[in-house]
């Protein structure tokens, strides 16, 4: 089964990080993501920019274009990972994997529905994500 | 288990917030200053303990007021220090405040705090230093060492703006929409100037520009929707996306034209886009949204050949309508020099030769149009003119390589230093 992991934390104490921060955040939850290709069970991730670059659509009639995200939260989402699990239990062993890695903030476990691969015409759309 | 650097990340962030609210306790900067220490210390020790709280700043908001308190309570009486078990409410502190503080407080808290740091009354170099100790919570001693000033010449900076910030009677209330509007240009002045400070020298200075750029994005989660702090932002993440690249390793600085544009930084270049995109989205054009959108070209540009220099024309034509300024205007000549050539560059900055005299870029860009036009003597009298303006070593080391150039080409040939 299809899991999304959705990442939680306060973006002004991810965003306060220093870069040698960030590295060792990342260099750590590499090993993670390294055992799941490993293991075949890791989808597309991904990290957001911060709200700050968000732009919000309410789909109202005339829909309404508003700066920021949909809504203001204490932790925000800032990524997430698309993983396949054999059950609950399995993602959230993944979830604590890397929860270990990079503490702080919350892990959303929640079930896909569907899922489709998609296509993008300009293949530098996913340079972006190295 | 609680990460140290977690711990440190969650104080940093939470400290605006944090140092607000308790600026709206005890309306006296000293008193919410160390109520704020004095949390952390608790939070060093107990954190670790019983693992991090779910709100930070609501955390040390509590706890710091009821340390403050105690501390009031303790010094009318003489009594002994309480000890950790003795304070009161400690325990649930979290639950309690969490309720109580909501967006909207959050909002004016840190709004008042970044007025206070940037009232009117206070000389720019106050400001600055007020808003890094209060707001950024750096350590006096790490802003003397950015300003290459004492420690003691720093903290007496510090003290008085205190002093004046109290002589002039403070309004804690939070301010009117008018008054908002005037003030939030001057928080946005002054996060500008830290930016600056930090970016033109790299270095020890390298930090402030870091920390112009969480300003910069706390200031932004304020105004949503305010464009100029969208530019604000984005410029600042533009130009500080390109500071791997910006200096030589002897110091030196290395032009825009022949940076190594693989060491921009690609993460930041896309936020700053983004930002940039959404505030033109307003169609409420302002100096800061400009120079954004002249850094976002140079940004997009793989290459200096494919810099739209007559889109940087007009940009700068309206920053000029918008900021009239002779140090824009010289700008401007830079990209006109591109696009037209550095004949009608040269017609642009003649005119304010008597304005600029003093200013080291004019004389350096006269010397370098004057280079290009094979007017090698002429060049270098501008170019001496501009070595004894410089403002730092790098500056000074960019005008000697031309300097250097120039007399090779008198030089025999095999003299001429390889390059």
């Amino acid at each position: 089964m299809l899991y999304a992991l959705l990442c939680y934390n306060d973006e002004d104490v991810v965003f306060s990080w220093t870069k040698e921060q960030d590295d060792a955040v990342m260099a750590r939850l590499d090993v993670v993501h390294e055992r799941l290709r490993k293991a075949g069970k890791m989808g597309p991730s991904l990290r957001l920019l911060p709200t700050t670059a968000a732009t919000t659509l309410r789909k109202s009639d005339p829909p309404l274009v508003i700066d920021g995200p949909f809504a203001e939260t204490k932790e925000q989402l800032l990524g997430f990972y698309v993983i396949d699990c054999k059950d609950l239990d399995e993602a959230l062993e993944v979830a604590r994997q890397l929860g270990e890695a990079n503490p702080g903030g919350s892990y959303e476990i929640r079930p896909i529905r569907l899922f489709l691969p998609g296509v993008f015409a300009d293949a530098e759309a996913l340079e972006t994500s190295a | 288990m609680t990460d140290l650097a977690w711990i440190n990340g969650a104080i940093a962030a939470a400290r605006p917030q944090a140092v607000g609210a308790l600026l709206r306790y005890f309306r006296d900067l000293d008193t919410a200053e160390e109520a704020f220490q004095d949390a952390c210390l608790r939070a060093l020790k107990n954190w670790p303990k019983n693992g991090p709280p779910r709100d930070p700043a609501a955390w040390l908001i509590m706890v710091g007021r009821n340390a403050a308190l105690d501390g009031v309570r303790r010094q009318a009486r003489m009594t002994a220090l309480p000890s950790e078990e003795a304070l009161s409410d400690l325990d649930d502190a979290e639950a309690r405040t969490v309720e109580q503080i909501d967006g909207s407080d959050y909002r004016d808290d840190v709004l008042r705090l970044l007025f206070i740091c940037c009232h009117p009354d206070l000389p720019a170099t106050q400001q600055i230093a007020l808003a890094l100790r209060i707001v950024s919570g750096l350590s006096v001693r790490q802003i003397a060492r950015a300003f290459l000033v004492s420690e003691a010449a720093m903290e007496q900076r510090i003290t008085r703006a205190k002093a004046r910030i109290a002589q002039a009677g403070t309004s804690f209330e939070t301010p009117g929409p008018i008054e908002r509007a005037e003030r939030v240009a001057a928080v946005a002045a002054m996060v500008y100037l830290v930016f600056n400070e930090g970016y033109s020298v790299g270095g020890p200075k390298a930090p402030l520009a870091e920390e112009a750029i969480r300003l910069g994005r706390l200031l932004l989660r304020l105004f949503q929707t305010e464009p100029e702090i969208m530019g604000l932002l984005a410029l600042m993440l533009l130009q500080h996306a390109r500071t791997s690249a910006r200096f030589a390793e002897d110091g030196s600085i290395i032009l825009l034209d022949d940076q190594d544009r693989a060491l921009w930084d690609g993460k930041l270049i896309a936020e700053g886009l983004a930002l940039i995109d959404k505030a033109m989205r307003h169609r409420r054009p302002g100096v800061y949204q400009v120079q954004a959108a002249i850094a976002a070209l140079h940004a997009r540009a793989e290459t200096p050949a494919e810099t739209d220099w007559g889109q940087i024309d007009r940009l700068y034509a309206t920053l000029e309508r918008l900021q009239p300024s002779p140090v824009v205007t010289l700008n401007r000549a830079v990209a006109v020099s591109k696009v037209e050539g550095p004949e009608a560059a040269l017609a642009i900055i003649e005119p304010l030769a008597g304005r600029l005299s003093g200013y080291f870029h004019f004389h350096g860009l006269k010397g370098a149009l004057l280079l290009e036009l094979g007017r090698n003597a002429e060049a270098r009298v501008a170019f001496d003119r501009a070595i004894a303006l410089a403002n730092t070593p790098a500056e000074a080391a960019h005008i000697r390589q031309h300097l250097d150039r120039l007399a090779a080409d008198h030089a025999p040939a095999e003299a001429a230093p390889a390059r």
